[in-house]
C-alpha cells in the first residue's frame, strides 16, 4: 500500500511545519485513509556534511588505490591534534569519485546505517579511518554503490550548494531522518493512490488549503479538442475493441505525445530519486522514473514508448486466439480474447505487433532503452473491468493495474502528459511536441438525482442542505438544481466510485463526522417469531449436557486428507470421492472438508496426547460436508436483483448437504483411580451413556440396534458398535473404535465413541408440549423376573417385551443382573430385572400380579426366553 | 415382710447415687432392676405397705410416692444424659476429612468460542432479534455477488478465498469454477435471510468463516464471526451505533463504548471500521479495532428483492476470536484454535 512522504504531500496541500507523521495518521484516518505502519528511520547519526580537504591516493599491494583523505565535518566534529587544535578528521576513501574540494557525506563514529552497520574509527591501510565517506547504497537511499555521494551532483541549486558547510547535519538533508507514513487505500479510492488524492483528503480532514495540479498543468497542455480534423498529431492512434466486456469499450481515451532529443544520458534528478525510492520504488531511468513520478503524483499510469521502434498507426485491440506477449518481467502470456492490448503496425500491417497489455505491463518490444533518444508517451484511460480481469488471469497485479482497475481519472491524461513532458524537458533535454495524439471517448459522469433528506434517512444526521451542497461541492462534485432539496449532482471524473446517492450520503457523513451521529437503541419489532428457534436450543442443551457429562468442547478445522482417510481403515480413493475437496488448500495432504467430526476430534486428541495428557475425553458441535459426484453445477447471477425462484433454486441444488453433528471420542480412564475409587477404564458404557444423556435431555426416544460384526463399519469394533435410532430413524453410531483404529491413532484401546446427526435427530422430535400422566397414590407392586435368554439376544429386546405386556401399569424396570454360568447351559445367559407395577386407580393384588406375569411370559416366550423365578 | 422406711429410703438414696455414678446405658438399666425391679427393696416395701395399719397406710403410701419420684426423675435425667453421650461417641467415630479431594463426577467444558457466540446471541434475542445461520460451503452468488462484490470487484480478490472444486460451471466473469467457496464472512448469511425471512428483519448470525491465512500468533484460517443486521423502514446509522455501543458493554463492561471511522466494504454504504473503547486494554484503555459496519448497499437490498426507496438497514460483523484475545488477555492464536483441554478447562461452563 502507498507511502505517504509529507515532504511530497506539501507539493498539492498546505501542511503545518511541525506535522508529525503520527498526527498526520491521525488527520488521514479520520477521512477513511488508515495507517498501516508509520516506517521509522533506519538510519541514526551523526551523519554530516564534510569538506574534502585533501585526497592522497595510496596505491596497495592488491593493485586498489585507496584514498588517504582529511575530511572537514565542522569544529563540533573535527579531530583535535596534539597541539591541541580543531582539525579535519583522517579517514580513507576507496571509492574511484573522491577527490579534494569535494563536498561529501560523512558517517561519523557512533553512527548506525541500514543492516545494523556501526560505524567505528577502524584502522586500515596503515591508518586509522576517524569516519566513512558515503554512498547512496550505504545510506539505504538507492542501489548507487559506484561511488561515494557527492553533494555537487545531488540536485542542489548552485545557491544551496554554496550554502552547506561541513558540519551540517546530512540526515535532515537528504531525508535520512524522516519517517514514512504508509496508508491502507481501500478499493473504491482508487484516487487515493496517489499525492493528488492524499493531499485532497489532507485538505478534507484538516481544511488546509489544497490546490489540485491538474488544474495548472491541464492549462499548461496543448489543446487538442476541437482542432481541424485534418491537422496531423504525434501518431496515428486507432481504438478498435470488437470485444467489449459487458458493452464497456476496453479503452476510451488514449493520449499519446511525442518527446523528441532526448538524451538516454540524462540522469534522474535526486530529490525524484530519493521521492522514488521511498516510495519502494527502483530508479531505473530517467524516462521511466518520470512515468513512475507522474504516476504516484498524479495517479495516472503511464507508459514510455522508443518511439523510433514503434510503427504507426498504434491500434488498440483485444487479443486474437492464439497470440502471446512476453512481458517486461520476461514471463510469457498466452493471450485471451479478453486482454486488450497496445499495438503498432510494422510493414503496413495493421495492429500486428503487440507492444502490451494495456494498463498491466509493457512487452520487451518498444521499451525505452539506453539508447533512446525519441519517447512516446502513453497517457490512456482503460475499463476497469477489462484491467481487473487480464491482471487477474495473467497474475501480474502491477502498479498500474492496481490504479486502474480502481479506477482512473479519465480527464487527468492530458494533464499527467503535460507534467511527464515537463520534466523529460526539463532533466533530458527533450523536446514535447505541441501536437500530441488525444482520442477521447469519455463522457461526462452520470449525474445522481440526490434528495438531500437522504443524509437523514440513512445516516440519521440533520445536516443543513447548505452545508451538504457545500460538503459535495469540496469533493469536487458539481451540483445543480437544490429547490425542494433536491439536487443533480455529477460527480468529479476522480470518483468512479460515487455513482449512487448512498454514496453521497457516505461522503457527507464522512466529512461531517461520524462522532456528530447520534446513538439510538431501535425498538424490537413485534412481528415474527422470538427467541431461539427448537433446533438453536437443542444444539445448546446438547453442549452442555455433553459438558455437565465431563467432557471437553473442541472445534477443530473441518480439513482432512489421505492420512484421516487411513488412519480410520477408509479407502482414501472412495472416500475422496464424496468428500468436498478444496481447490487452493493450505496444507496440501489435507485438501478435503470432512464427512465425519470423529475425524478431526481425533487429531485433536492425538495433539492433547502428545503434550502429556490423558484420559482425554472431546466432544465436538460441527458440521460435515457431504458431496454428491452427480450435483449439478451452480450457476453464476449477476447481484443487486433478485434471482427467480427457479435461480435460487438452483444455486442451493449445487451446494454439498452440510449437516450439523456431535461426535464424542473418550480415551484412558473413565473414572480417574484415587483415593476413593479403584479407577475405570473407558469402554462403549460410557459413550452409550452419553448418548443416552442427549436423548434424555432432548426428551428423545432413542434405541440402540446393535449390528452384526460383518455389518460393522470398518471404523468401529465389530462386537461394539450400535446404530442410534429416533423414531425408527437411524441418527448416528456409538460403540468402541476398531483396535485398528486406536492402533494407527496412538489411542488406547477401547478408546469409545460416538456421532450423531443433529440435524436429523432434531426433526425426530416432537415439539408439543409434554401431555403430564396423573401420578397414582396406590401402593405399588414390586417383583424379581429373572430369565434364561439365548446368549445373542439383546436384552433391549427382551426388556421392551416386558415393557410390552405390563403396559400402562409399569412404573419402573431396572436390570440388576447379567450372568452366565454352566448351569444355564451352552450359549445361554441369565437376564435379571426387578419390576415395579402400580395401577392408576387401585391397589394391585395377587390376581393382578399372576395376570401381569402370565402376559409377561405370554410376551417373551417367543424370543426363547424363559422366566426362572 | 414389714415397712421400714428407712431401710426404702436408704435403699432410694444408693440408687440415686449409683444413677449419679453411671455412665452407661446398661449400667443404668441393671440399677433399675436393682432398685425397682421386682426383688427391690422399694417393690417389697410397696407390697409391705399393705399389712400396715390403716393409720400408718397414708404415710407410707406417701413417702413411697416422693420416693419413686426422686427415683425416676434422678434415672431419667442420668438416662438422657448418657444416652446423648452415647450418640456424641458414635457420631464422632463416623468423623471425616471432607477436605479430602473428591473427583466422581467432574464437570466438564465449554469451548469459550462456543460459549461467546451464545452470549452474544442471548443479547440480541434480549432484545427481540432473530438467531440465524447459514451454510459454510457457500456459492459464490450469496458469498459474493448478492452483496455487491461483482465478479471483477478488487475487494472479491482480496478476501483469501478458499475454492471448492466443483462440477464445472463458468463465474460471473466467464473464469472456469464451481461458482462455491468457503464462505469468507458471515454476511453471507444477508441476503439468504432476507430472502427468506423477509423484512422487517432483525438477525443475528454467528458462525464460522474461512480464510487462507495460516494459523500464526493473530491469525487462523477457520474463525468466528458474528454477524447482526436489521432491516426496516426509519433505520438510520444513528440506530447502528446505538446497538453497538450496547453490544460493546455486553461484551467489555459498563464503560465500553464504540467508535466508527470512515471506511469501505462492497456490501454497506456508508461503511465504517468498528472500534472499541476497551477500558482494560493492557498498558491502557484505548481504542482497539474490533470490526466493520455500515448502512446496507442498497444493491445488497435489491439483491433480495427490497425496496432501498423504502427501506434501510444497518449491519455489522466482528470477530469472535478478537473478542476472546483482547477479553480474557489471550496472547496466542494457537491456544484458541488447537483445542488443548487445558485451555478450555480454565473457562468450564462459560463465565
Amino acid at each position: 500500500m502507498p507511502m505517504v512522504d509529507i515532504d511530497w504531500l506539501k507539493d498539492h496541500v498546505e501542511v503545518p511545519d511541525d506535522l508529525t507523521y503520527e498526527q498526520l495518521a491521525k488527520d488521514l484516518v479520520h477521512v477513511g485513509l488508515e495507517e498501516e505502519e508509520i516506517h521509522a528511520s533506519q538510519v541514526t547519526g551523526p551523519i554530516v556534511v564534510g569538506y574534502v580537504v585533501d585526497a592522497t591516493p595510496e596505491p596497495q599491494h592488491n593493485g586498489k588505490i585507496i584514498n588517504w583523505c582529511h575530511v572537514d565535518v565542522g569544529e563540533a566534529y573535527n579531530a583535535i591534534d596534539e597541539q591541541g587544535n580543531n582539525v579535519p578528521r583522517g579517514i580513507v576513501c576507496g571509492a574511484p569519485n573522491m577527490a579534494a574540494g569535494e563536498k561529501v557525506v560523512v558517517t561519523l563514529p557512533g553512527a548506525v546505517l541500514p543492516g545494523d552497520f556501526r560505524i567505528e574509527p577502524r584502522k586500515t591501510y596503515g591508518h586509522v579511518s576517524d569516519g566513512m565517506c558515503a554512498s547512496e547504497r550505504e545510506l539505504g537511499l538507492g542501489d548507487d554503490h559506484n561511488g561515494i555521494i557527492l553533494l555537487r551532483h545531488y540536485g542542489f541549486s548552485p545557491k544551496e550548494y554554496e550554502a552547506l558547510k561541513p558540519g551540517d547535519d546530512a540526515m535532515h538533508l537528504l531525508h535520512l531522518d524522516q519517517p514514512l507514513l504508509e496508508i491502507n487505500i481501500t478499493p473504491d479510492r482508487g484516487y487515493a493512490f496517489s499525492y493528488r488524492g492524499v493531499a485532497r483528503e489532507y485538505h478534507h480532514s484538516t481544511g488546509a488549503a489544497y490546490t489540485d495540479p491538474v488544474k495548472e498543468l491541464a492549462a499548461k497542455a496543448p489543446v487538442t479538442a476541437g482542432l481541424d480534423p485534418r491537422s496531423v498529431t504525434d501518431i496515428e492512434v486507432s481504438i478498435e475493441d470488437d470485444n467489449p466486456i459487458h458493452g464497456v469499450a476496453g479503452c476510451d481515451r488514449y493520449h499519446a505525445r511525442v518527446i523528441k532529443g532526448f538524451d538516454p544520458e540524462a540522469h534522474t534528478p535526486n530529490w525524484m530519486r530519493r521521492r522514488l525510492i521511498r516510495a519502494g520504488m527502483r530508479s531505473i531511468s530517467l524516462a521511466v522514473d518520470v512515468t513512475n513520478y507522474v504516476m504516484l503524483d498524479l495517479g495516472q499510469p503511464m507508459h514510455a514508448y522508443d518511439l523510433d521502434k514503434i510503427e504507426a498507426p498504434i491500434v488498440v485491440r483485444r487479443a486474437r486466439q492464439d497470440e502471446h506477449l512476453v512481458t517486461l518481467d520476461g514471463n510469457d502470456h498466452a493471450l485471451n480474447p479478453e486482454d486488450l492490448l497496445i499495438t503498432d503496425s510494422p510493414d503496413g500491417k495493421r495492429g500486428s505487433r503487440v507492444l502490451g497489455l494495456a494498463g498491466v505491463m509493457g512487452g520487451l518490444y518498444g521499451e525505452v532503452t539506453a539508447e533512446t533518444k525519441n519517447v512516446l508517451l502513453e497517457a490512456a484511460h482503460f475499463d476497469q473491468v477489462s484491467i481487473a480481469r487480464s491482471a487477474r488471469r495473467h497474475k501480474i497485479p502491477s502498479e498500474a493495474s492496481r490504479r486502474f482497475e480502481r479506477g482512473v481519472d479519465c480527464k487527468l491524461q492530458p494533464a499527467a502528459s503535460q507534467l511527464a513532458s515537463e520534466l523529460l524537458e526539463r532533466y533530458g533535454n527533450g523536446e514535447a511536441s505541441q501536437h500530441p495524439t488525444d482520442v477521447n471517448r469519455t463522457g461526462r459522469p452520470k449525474a445522481i438525482a440526490f434528495k438531500a433528506s437522504e443524509v437523514a434517512r440513512v445516516a440519521g444526521l440533520d445536516t443543513e442542505t447548505n452545508t451538504i451542497s457545500d460538503i459535495l461541492t469540496d469533493i469536487g462534485c458539481s451540483m445543480a438544481g437544490g429547490g425542494n432539496g433536491v439536487f443533480s449532482v455529477t460527480p468529479p471524473t476522480w470518483r468512479p466510485d460515487i455513482t449512487e446517492p448512498c454514496d453521497l450520503v457516505e461522503e457527507v457523513a464522512r466529512l461531517v463526522g461520524y462522532d456528530e451521529i447520534p446513538s439510538i437503541v431501535p425498538p424490537a419489532p413485534v412481528e415474527g417469531a422470538v427467541g431461539l428457534d427448537a433446533d438453536q436450543r437443542h444444539s445448546r442443551q446438547v453442549a452442555d449436557e455433553l459438558a455437565e457429562y465431563g467432557l471437553v468442547e473442541t472445534l477443530s478445522y473441518p480439513f482432512v486428507g489421505d492420512e484421516d482417510f487411513r488412519n480410520f481403515s477408509y479407502d482414501p480413493s472412495e472416500i475422496a470421492k464424496v468428500s468436498v475437496e478444496i481447490a487452493n488448500p493450505l496444507a496440501a495432504d489435507r485438501p478435503y472438508l470432512r464427512r465425519s467430526l470423529l475425524l478431526t476430534l481425533a487429531q485433536t486428541v492425538q495433539r492433547n496426547l502428545r503434550r502429556g495428557i490423558e484420559n482425554i475425553a472431546l466432544y465436538e458441535i460441527g458440521h460435515v460436508y457431504l458431496w454428491d459426484p452427480n450435483a449439478p453445477a451452480i450457476p453464476a447471477f449477476e447481484g443487486g436483483k433478485l434471482p427467480t425462484d427457479d435461480q435460487l433454486a438452483a444455486l442451493d441444488a449445487g451446494l454439498p448437504d452440510q449437516p450439523k453433528h456431535v461426535a464424542g471420542l473418550l480415551t484412558g480412564m473413565a473414572e480417574q483411580s484415587d483415593w476413593m475409587n479403584a479407577g475405570r477404564a473407558v469402554d462403549w458404557s460410557d459413550a452409550v451413556e452419553a448418548v443416552q444423556r442427549i436423548a434424555s435431555r432432548l426428551g428423545a426416544t432413542i434405541a440402540l440396534e446393535q449390528l452384526a460384526a460383518q455389518d460393522a463399519p470398518g471404523q468401529w469394533h465389530p462386537g461394539r458398535v450400535a446404530t442410534v435410532t429416533s423414531e425408527g430413524k437411524a441418527v448416528g453410531l456409538v460403540g468402541e473404535l476398531h483396535p485398528h483404529v486406536d492402533e494407527q491413532l496412538g489411542l488406547p484401546e477401547h478408546s469409545a465413541a460416538f456421532e450423531l446427526d443433529l440435524d436429523a435427530l432434531f426433526a425426530t422430535l416432537d415439539a408439543k408440549p409434554v401431555q403430564a400422566r396423573p401420578i397414582s397414590a396406590f401402593p405399588p407392586v414390586r417383583q424379581d423376573l429373572a430369565f434364561t435368554v439365548p446368549a445373542a439376544l439383546p436384552a433391549a429386546r427382551l426388556q421392551n417385551a416386558i415393557e410390552q405386556a405390563v403396559g400402562d401399569k409399569l412404573e419402573g424396570i431396572t436390570l440388576f443382573d447379567v450372568f452366565t454360568g454352566d448351569q444355564l447351559g451352552e450359549g445361554m445367559k441369565s437376564l435379571a430385572f426387578a419390576v415395579i407395577f402400580r395401577a392408576a386407580d387401585r391397589t394391585l393384588d395377587s390376581s393382578d400380579s399372576e395376570a401381569l406375569r402370565k402376559a409377561i411370559i405370554e410376551s417373551t416366550t417367543p424370543l426363547g426366553a424363559q422366566l426362572r423365578a | 415382710m414389714a415397712f421400714d422406711a428407712q431401710a426404702v429410703s436408704d435403699a432410694v438414696a444408693e440408687g440415686i447415687e449409683k444413677i449419679d455414678k453411671a455412665s452407661s446405658l446398661d449400667e443404668l438399666k441393671t440399677i433399675k432392676t436393682q432398685f425397682v425391679g421386682s426383688g427391690s427393696v422399694m417393690t417389697q416395701a410397696s407390697k409391705a405397705i399393705g399389712s400396715l395399719p390403716a393409720d400408718q397406710k397414708k404415710d407410707a403410701g406417701k413417702l413411697m410416692g416422693k420416693l419413686r419420684a426422686d427415683f425416676g426423675r434422678a434415672f431419667g435425667t442420668k438416662q438422657e444424659q448418657v444416652r446423648a453421650e452415647e450418640e456424641a461417641r458414635e457420631l464422632a467415630a463416623q468423623t471425616v476429612d471432607m477436605t479430602l479431594p473428591l473427583s466422581r463426577k467432574p464437570l466438564g467444558a465449554r469451548h469459550p468460542i462456543a460459549k461467546v457466540m451464545e452470549d452474544i446471541e442471548d443479547l440480541f434475542v434480549s432484545m427481540g432479534w432473530q438467531v440465524s445461520q447459514g451454510p459454510e460451503v457457500e456459492s459464490e452468488w450469496y458469498n459474493f455477488d448478492a452483496l455487491n462484490f461483482g465478479p471483477d470487484h478488487p475487494a472479491r480478490q482480496m478476501q483469501d478465498t478458499f475454492y471448492v472444486k466443483g462440477n464445472q460451471s463458468k463465474d460471473a466473469a466467464g473464469f472456469v469454477g464451481s461458482n462455491m467457496v468457503m464462505r469468507t464472512q458471515t454476511s453471507s448469511d444477508q441476503v439468504r435471510a432476507l430472502i427468506s425471512r423477509g423484512v422487517p428483519l432483525y438477525i443475528v448470525s454467528p458462525g464460522r468463516v474461512f480464510r487462507t491465512d495460516e494459523l500464526d500468533a493473530t491469525h487462523t484460517p477457520v474463525f468466528h464471526q458474528c454477524e447482526a443486521l436489521a432491516v426496516d423502514k426509519h433505520l438510520t446509522m444513528a440506530d447502528l451505533k446505538g446497538v453497538l455501543d450496547k453490544f460493546a458493554v455486553a461484551m467489555f463492561g459498563p464503560e465500553a463504548k464504540s467508535r466508527l471511522r470512515p471506511s469501505y466494504f462492497p456490501f454497506t454504504e456508508p461503511s465504517a471500521e468498528l472500534d472499541l473503547w476497551f477500558p482494560d486494554k493492557k498498558g491502557g484503555p484505548g481504542w482497539i479495532e474490533w470490526g466493520g459496519c455500515g448502512m446496507v448497499n442498497p444493491n445488497v437490498l435489491r439483491s433480495a428483492g427490497i425496496d432501498p426507496d423504502i427501506y434501510t438497514g444497518f449491519a455489522f460483523g466482528m470477530g469472535v476470536e478478537r473478542t476472546l484475545l483482547l477479553r480474557h488477555d489471550i496472547n496466542d492464536m494457537h491456544d484458541l484454535v488447537e483445542g488443548d483441554v487445558r485451555f478450555s478447562e480454565q473457562f468450564v461452563m462459560g463465565e
